[in-house]
């Protein structure tokens, strides 16, 4: 299909020239975006910034972070965004993998099953958390509750009682479809006949799955598990409809804290300084992503 | 697989699928539901499936109460507004590294991925604080050009991958019958390109349509779009499960359309090619 496009005649100097002036424009703007505010989320880092007195902004060092790290919240904060991603992740891989092969197989009225299974990854965060708060975790008027009550159990004040399970259940519910379309795509390359000889050889149903369809989708798998983790580490609005991080700060990831520290309280400093753990933390995942997708990248 | 399966699973099957599919759609059929209802039917215990009066008041009380439509345009304009931004960018760009690429374009391909990585949380301070002092706090271009570059990385993604399917003989055969360049562009390679330019357009309207971190931090009611306007309806007054359906369904219906169309560029487009 692709042919030897750097070897033949057109990558002549001025063609060069030409390819680096169509690059320029989207590179510069990148680099500008990336640098510029990262370097100013750093110097504010250091700091004593808050917006109440922002022309005494005295250098600090590293107070901020200190400060920042030695809040129980941020430790909370930490700890309910592991738990956020790491229970969404299980719940929508899991789920994923069940639900791809369910769409699998053949049966009536596959195109609808598929386009209604897809469904809630185009609903946007506010509106998706907004009904699930609402509509099927209110402890009266919800449907789960009523759902609750018919089999005789009393129904849970969701947002109140299990506010960290309630924001996991609603993003599990968004970010399912994507896991599921990803895994469907990867179950259909499978080739039939790897999957037709191991019938024939009598493997059973189980073996095939762990065998051979599960090595299959491994890559698929990572690419979820990394993608998710990237917007996973940044939930927001669900939080800011919803508990708004409460009770407490049951419910308070580090995006929310930080964008909180720096609207709520106006402290650019110590929001600064969070800002930059959470860029930390997220290149952790970052460089695991970059590599894996780099190395399927025939450029 | 088909050729082995009976009938009797076939049936089996069929349920067990529709029953997950309705479970999984079941909050937006819900919603869908409810905002034909009214606000008392809404919370009536045990809840009315079909069997109630189908009113279209909701739709009309979101628009007289909170001029809905001011909103609705808001979105439009800075998702559509982005990915033109964005394409003029993206293009020329995708272009050059699917066509001439360098021993560098893959670095720059993947630095550009890792911008896509970068929190927004850790850049939010600046960029807050440079729209306060440039007076584009809830000004639509000020937000258009955030979305423009949180998606660019995407955009050039998508564009190069669909561009290097092209095939590069296709050229040369062009130019070896003498096309000049406008030709060789115009008449060879748009027709090629356009299906994939599309798909890039349908998946950024749909990001950008949902983004929700810097719309919601960015703006407070002149340019704010329906995520930031459907958010106001979290600190409830009186009954409003009808007016909150209504406003919703008619915030996700149409990305909801889009979305339905795009899915297989989608899974493109979110994994970076990596999954295909």
């Amino acid at each position: 299909m692709r042919g030897d496009r750097s070897g033949n005649a057109m990558a002549t100097t001025h063609t060069k020239s030409l390819a680096r002036a169509m690059m320029a424009p989207a590179v510069i703007v990148l680099l500008i975006w990336m640098i510029v505010p990262l370097a100013m989320t750093l110097y504010f880092s250091t700091l004593n910034y808050t917006l109440y007195n922002p022309f005494s902004t005295p250098f600090v060092g590293f107070e901020n972070y200190s400060y920042f790290l030695a809040d129980p919240t941020f430790l909370a904060a930490l700890v309910n965004t592991l738990v956020l991603v790491l229970g969404v992740l299980a719940i929508t891989v899991i789920g994923g993998i069940l639900i791809a092969l369910l769409l699998d197989q053949d049966f009536y009225g596959v195109n609808i099953v598929r386009l209604l299974v897809i469904a809630p990854f185009f609903v946007m965060p506010t509106v998706a958390a907004l009904v699930w708060k609402n509509m099927m975790m209110n402890p009266v008027y919800g449907v789960l509750g009523q759902l609750l009550q018919a089999v005789g159990l009393a129904p849970i004040d969701w947002m109140t009682d299990v506010p960290l399970l309630s924001i996991v259940i609603i993003v599990a519910w968004q970010w399912l479809p994507f896991a599921t379309l990803i895994l469907l795509t990867a179950l259909q390359s499978l080739s039939m006949d790897q999957k037709e000889a191991a019938e024939m050889d009598g493997a059973k149903a189980l073996s095939i799955f762990w065998y051979i369809t599960l090595p299959h989708m491994s890559r698929a798998i990572t690419v979820v598990i990394l993608i998710q983790t990237i917007f996973l580490l940044s939930i927001y609005a669900e939080i800011l409809v919803t508990t708004q991080g409460g009770p407490g700060s049951q419910s308070t990831n580090i995006t929310y804290l930080v964008a909180q520290q720096a609207t709520s309280y106006g402290d650019i400093g110590a929001a600064s300084a969070g800002g930059i753990v959470a860029v930390i933390l997220a290149n952790i995942v970052a460089i695991f992503l970059v590599r894996l997708i780099g190395k399927n990248l025939d450029a | 697989m088909a050729r082995n399966v009976t009938t009797g699973r076939k049936i089996g099957t069929t349920i067990l699928a529709w029953f997950v599919g309705l479970v999984i759609f079941f909050p937006i059929l819900w919603t869908f539901l409810t905002s034909f209802k009214t606000e008392l039917q809404a919370i009536s215990i045990p809840p009315v499936f079909v069997g109630f009066d189908w009113t279209l008041e909701n739709y009309a009380t979101i628009q007289t109460q909170s001029n809905y439509f001011h909103f609705m345009a808001n979105s439009i304009y800075l998702s559509l507004g982005s990915t033109a931004l964005g394409l003029i960018f993206a293009i020329p760009a995708a272009w050059a590294m699917a066509f001439s690429p360098t021993k560098r374009t893959k670095d720059i391909l993947l630095w550009m991925l890792s911008t896509k990585m970068l929190p927004a949380v850790g850049v939010l301070i600046p960029v807050y604080l440079m729209f306060i002092k440039f007076g584009l706090l809830d000004s639509r271009l000020g937000l258009i050009v955030v979305l423009f570059l949180i998606n660019l990385p995407i955009i050039v993604w998508m564009l190069y991958t669909y561009f290097k399917e092209i095939p590069g003989e296709i050229l040369e055969a062009a130019r070896m019958d003498g096309a000049g360049l406008r030709k060789e562009i115009t008449q060879v390679l748009a027709p090629m390109a356009v299906p994939g330019i599309a798909s890039t357009i349908l998946l950024n309207v749909i990001l950008s349509w949902n983004e929700a971190f810097w719309t919601l931090n960015l703006t407070t009611s002149n340019a704010a779009p329906l995520t930031a306007f459907i958010a106001s309806f979290s600190s409830p007054q009186g009954n409003f499960y009808a007016k909150l359906s209504a406003a919703s369904m008619l915030a996700i219906a149409p990305i909801l359309i889009v979305g339905w169309f795009s899915q297989k560029q989608l899974v493109r487009g979110l994994t970076f090619g990596a999954v295909k």
